[in-house]
């Protein structure tokens, strides 16, 4: 059950989204995500959705995994959707009592924001699809590195967050196993109120934490054999580079950009 | 011919705060491993066989007398990076010592580590994986791998800094038969083609067998350094420190104890159906 949660959802195929620098693919979903605000009327929208269309075609990876991964927030769409279909106050369309009526406002404002959030859930999802979490956590750290003269450590910062990346799985089994252990001395974790089930974890958390502890320290002591110094003399196997194609993405996107602001101040 | 590792009077100790009494882990070591070699340590628990195996690329140091990696004092700061690098080691829980999320880049760690050019370290990558029976597994996720997979894997992370010297930390002690067979004759092919200096601490016996030679320790102290054959032998003695022997030594010791005479160091079960079919 807990095995079934993925992080970072990679989808190993080889497209031309897949092949972009990783840092490229994190600087246009940051502005891909203030094109999605931008956005005001119809036109703009159907431009910010075109474009999104375009980016899961570019992505190799099949639009059923975009819809699975929307799954979780569907209830969110749909309770925001009729929040603003009732509450926002404007032409009425049908009304059920006295107050909060159905306006036309409502539901436009309602078809607005779930477009933007599934645009932005399906944006963030293209770049974690195609990005590998070493390239993204590689990406990261080229990006920050500016910030490291202010003294960011940026090396240790992309260490840590590949090494816990690393051992989410790991824990994951860990954690079935003490579980496991638990129940077989007849622990109840699936019955009771909250309260109690929220009481029988303690128990599991603490051996949890207990061998997490325990792992990073036999981590440190094999990463230090393996003559681990900080990020000063590091090179990688994998080099990211800035190339061609990522110089293409770049101009491409500024089109789009371009062409999204036009529409927003003419129309 | 220089040693491959030399340690003299080593003692050592772990900083305990409040006693007075300092209790060595390490009492008195003098032993030498020449390159080349494959020596075993053997020993109950807690007789300080892991401490041992981290002196020998500077994890801990000396508290008394000295240890010598490759004629480099361990002691001496600026032999740090060169020891560390010529002895790799290999650590008893797989999972803990890979560092990456996919297997290739977790061999890349220590050649990243020495700020090695990419192409070279492609190389050493492809070439540690290729040793180990890997490389077809190289771009696979380490947690999907098998204990035997991982501790593989492991092993190459250490091969890729290209050192002198492995020292393997009981590294089959949480591993399934198979995994552990699949270790084993890893280490042997570094042995035997790699020409590596192999130190392999373990409570094994059927893996001490292999070695060119056996040390035993208790207590922080060296009571055995002789060959395997001497070394099981010596059946009461060792079974007096809480160790074992091959089961066919021990068949073979208790038949000749029942007056049949028999070799005494009968170590393989090819010898010993040998020794038997002798008497039929």
């Amino acid at each position: 059950m807990l095995k079934d949660i993925t992080l970072g959802q990679y989808f190993p195929v080889n497209s031309s989204l897949h092949r972009l620098d990783p840092r490229t693919k994190i600087i246009l979903l940051i502005f891909l995500i203030v094109a999605i605000f931008l956005a005001n009327n119809p036109a703009s929208y159907i431009l910010v959705t075109a474009f999104t269309l375009l980016m899961i075609g570019l992505s190799g990876v099949p639009l059923k995994m975009y819809l699975r991964g929307l799954k979780p927030i569907w209830f969110v769409i749909i309770f925001t959707a009729v929040l603003n279909i009732f509450l926002t106050p404007g032409t009425k369309i049908y009304a059920w009592g006295y107050e909060t009526p159905m306006t036309w406002e409502g539901l436009f404002l309602a078809g607005k924001m779930a477009l933007r959030l599934v645009l932005l859930i399906t944006a963030s999802s293209a770049l974690t699809y195609t990005t590998s979490p070493i390239a993204l956590t590689d990406g990261i750290e080229k990006l920050l590195k500016p910030f490291s003269k202010l003294g960011l450590p940026t090396y240790e910062l992309a260490m840590m967050m590949s090494i816990a990346i690393r051992f989410i799985p790991t824990l994951i089994e860990e954690t079935e196993k003490i579980m496991k252990a638990q129940k077989a001395r007849g622990a109840d974790f699936e019955n009771g109120s909250i309260l109690r089930r929220v009481k029988a974890l303690a128990p599991m958390l603490v051996p949890l934490f207990i061998s997490a502890f325990r792992r990073a320290d036999e981590l440190a002591i094999a990463m230090e054999s393996r003559c681990y110094q900080g990020g000063a003399v590091r090179t990688r196997l994998h080099e990211i580079r800035f190339r061609k194609q990522d110089a293409w993405a770049m101009v491409i996107f500024l089109l789009f950009f371009a062409a999204l602001i036009t529409l927003k101040m003419f129309f | 011919m220089n040693s491959m590792i030399k340690t003299e009077h080593l003692q050592f100790a772990y900083h305990t705060e409040g006693e007075e009494a300092i209790k060595f882990v390490l009492d008195d070591i003098d032993i030498t491993v020449s390159p080349g070699e494959f020596v075993a340590v053997l020993g109950h628990n807690g007789c300080g066989k892991s401490t041992l195996a981290k002196q020998f690329n500077g994890l801990l140091l000396p508290t008394g007398g000295t240890v010598y990696i490759d004629a480099m004092d361990t002691k001496q700061e600026e032999n740090y990076w060169d020891i560390r690098k010529a002895v790799g080691m290999v650590f008893q829980n797989p999972d803990n010592q890979i560092v990456a999320t996919v297997v290739e880049e977790d061999v890349a760690f220590a050649p990243e580590n020495l700020g090695i050019p990419s192409q070279e370290i492609k190389k050493r990558v492809d070439e540690s994986l290729k040793t180990v029976g890997m490389y077809e597994l190289r771009h696979h996720a380490p947690h999907l791998l098998s204990g035997g997979q991982k501790q593989r894997v492991a092993i190459a992370g250490a091969i890729a800094m290209n050192p002198k010297c492995i020292v393997f930390d009981e590294p089959t002690a949480m591993l399934d038969p198979k995994g552990r067979k699949e270790v084993i004759e890893t280490i042997l092919k570094l042995k035997n083609e790699k020409k590596m200096t192999v130190v392999l601490i373990t409570h094994y016996m059927d893996e001490a067998v292999q070695a060119d030679r056996v040390i035993v320790m208790d207590r922080g102290k060296v009571l055995r350094d002789d060959t395997p054959r001497n070394i099981f032998q010596e059946v009461r003695f060792l079974k007096g420190l809480g160790l074992d022997v091959p089961q066919v030594t021990e068949l073979c010791y208790l038949l000749s104890k029942a007056g049949i005479p028999l070799r005494h160091d009968v170590l393989t079960v090819e010898e010993c159906a040998e020794e038997l079919m002798k008497l039929l």
